[in-house]
């Protein structure tokens, strides 16, 4: 039982990660960002390349390493999401919605058929499982790298909590999302606020990649597809476009995950997730946290 | 102070701006008066870099704006208060203000000026944690004055800050106005409400089809018959 909870909250946490991305880009641009998803699969492949190197000339990886690999990939995709969003979107952001929505989805393809043509169509082995000394806590045998993973999660995701809610850029991200027009009449550079919330947003998919790579061991270049549609799962049942909302959504729909698997069986893991995104979308369309907006006109 | 020469105005085929030009000197409280779609706001969009002028040329205390970006603008001591007021509807009073210090680099200058925002317009210190949307039309008005107020400017201009408020709010807003513009500001004033501008104005354009076809002190417009006519419902 103990057991079942870890792995749905490890799981769980790096969802909330993909998710706090996907949900940040929603809340600014209103964009469904489909490359959000390849951008987690870009984030593993970067540090397989690094893990791969580094493995070249240490004999043993430490955490250190894994974490110092971990920050890397974060910058590195972190900066695909700004040249992203620089090359695909800012051109069409007066564009109708329909348009950026396809132009997602091509951004998606790109970075799919991109990374195939790179790493080759085959899974790779990831050159770190984490594995090494594990404790036990109440029944559920627990790997310290995993403590670890999860810990440098909550972390990334409180900082990022704090940052929105009480920086002088997290306000404006908050106020373009509000108001673009009044917001630049306060002398906020919106295309430069918009490509940090990209970066940020990148990064922690970038991160989450790294993390499901060396937890699940193999990864392939269309792992994105499937992480995507999760996220926007978990950030639908949090209530999309709020931050606190994708954390909780991201936990929850791995905690539904595991309990899912754990008595229904691991093909119904998927089936599982998105009958729940059904399930959120008829009954409770704006998600457990989304905002109800008090307005006056 | 700010000097408008010439300026044209294209929204795709539609030419909103015909060579309007104006000026405001230090210390003044202009009035640009001007029916619906006359292009009062089209001006204050130009001058403030939300569009871009085709020709034409705006000057502020010496720099040339006319291609400047909304940021420099700002930078410069020219701030804009848009018409509809556009608060941040979910940011909390104390945000909003927070927002219109955006390009004060220092966290206690921009502290310093909430507080005097909020010692000028009590009712917001009492709001401070309440959602800028939540408040009314004439405390979101204030809001709106308030926040451009923190961004520290030389000129204000304000989009038709009476629209939608009961007469007893609006004479509460043009109070606010002149007061600031004792504090040394300048004003740039855009009403429908010729009457209540022209009281704290010093000067007033009337604005037709995208230029200004009248230029004179505000106490000899309040007396033009054709402005009366036209604007003060002929009393
Ligand atoms: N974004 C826009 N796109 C197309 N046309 C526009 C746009 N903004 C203004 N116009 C047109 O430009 C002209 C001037 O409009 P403007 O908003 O400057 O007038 P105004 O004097 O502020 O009017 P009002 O008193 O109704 O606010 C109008 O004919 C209007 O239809
Ligand atoms: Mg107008």
């Amino acid at each position: 039982m103990t057991q079942i909870i870890w792995n749905g909250l490890f799981v769980g946490s790096f969802y909330a990660l993909v998710a706090l991305g996907y949900s940040m880009v929603y809340g600014i641009m209103k964009l469904l960002n489909f490359a959000h998803g390849d951008l987690y699969m870009l984030g593993a492949f970067i540090g397989f390349a690094l893990l791969t190197s580094f493995s070249g000339f240490t004999a043993t990886l430490s955490l250190v390493a894994l974490l110092v690999v971990l920050l890397l990939s974060m910058v590195g995709t972190g900066l695909a999401g700004v040249a992203i969003e620089r090359i695909a979107y800012r051109p069409l952001r007066s564009a109708p919605r329909l348009s950026l929505l396809i132009t997602a989805v091509g951004a998606s393809f790109a970075l799919e058929y991109g990374m195939r043509i790179i790493a080759g169509p085959n899974p790779q082995v990831y050159p770190v499982r984490l594995g090494g000394s594990s404790v036990h806590v109440l029944g559920a045998r627990i790997g310290v790298a995993q403590l670890v993973l999860i810990g440098v999660a909550i972390a990334l995701m409180v900082t990022l909590n704090a940052m929105v809610m009480r920086s002088r850029q997290g306000r404006a991200m908050r106020a373009i999302a509000l108001d673009p027009v009044a917001a630049r009449l306060m002398g906020v550079d919106v295309n430069r606020v918009i490509a940090m919330a990209f970066f940020i947003g990148s990064a922690l998919a970038g991160a989450a990649g790294v993390m499901a790579g060396s937890y699940y061991g193999s990864i392939n270049f269309l792992m994105g597809f499937i992480i995507g549609l999760k996220a926007f799962t978990a950030a639908v049942i949090g209530g999309i476009g709020s931050f606190k909302g994708a954390m909780l959504g991201g936990v929850v729909l791995g905690l539904l995950e595991s309990f899912g698997t754990h008595f229904l069986g691991g093909q119904w893991r998927d089936v599982f997730a998105f009958a729940f995104l059904i399930l959120f979308l008829t009954v409770r369309p704006t998600g457990l946290l989304g905002e109800r907006v008090t307005e006056r006109v | 102070m700010l000097e408008i020469d010439g300026i044209d105005v294209s929204y795709g085929g539609v030419q909103a701006l015909h060579g309007m030009s104006l000026t405001v000197a230090d210390g003044e409280v202009v009035a640009l008066l001007g029916n619906n779609g006359a292009g009062k706001t089209s001006t204050l969009s130009a001058v403030s870099g939300l569009v871009r002028p085709a020709g034409g040329r705006i000057v502020f205390d010496g720099h040339d704006i006319t291609r400047a970006s909304p940021p420099e603008i700002v930078g410069l001591g020219l701030v804009h208060v848009p018409e509809g007021r556009r608060i941040f509807s979910t940011l909390t009073v104390q945000e909003n203000l927070q927002m219109g210090g955006y390009l004060v680099r220092d966290p206690a200058e921009t502290r310093r000026r909430i507080d005097r925002v909020y010692g000028l317009l009590p009712r917001l210190r009492e709001r401070r944690e309440q959602q800028g949307g939540t408040l009314s039309g004439g405390e979101q008005q204030m809001l709106a004055i308030g926040r451009a107020i923190v961004a520290g400017p030389r000129l204000l201009m304000l989009d038709e800050p009476s629209m939608g408020l009961a007469p007893l709010v609006v004479t509460a807003v043009m109070e606010l106005i002149a007061e600031i513009n004792e504090g040394g500001t300048s004003v740039l004033l855009v009403e429908q409400n010729a009457k209540a501008a022209l009281k704290i104005a010093t000067r007033g354009y009337v604005v037709e089809n995208g230029r200004c076809v009248l230029d004179a002190p505000a106490a000899e417009l309040a007396d033009d018959s054709r402005v009366v006519e036209a604007y003060l419902g002929g009393v």
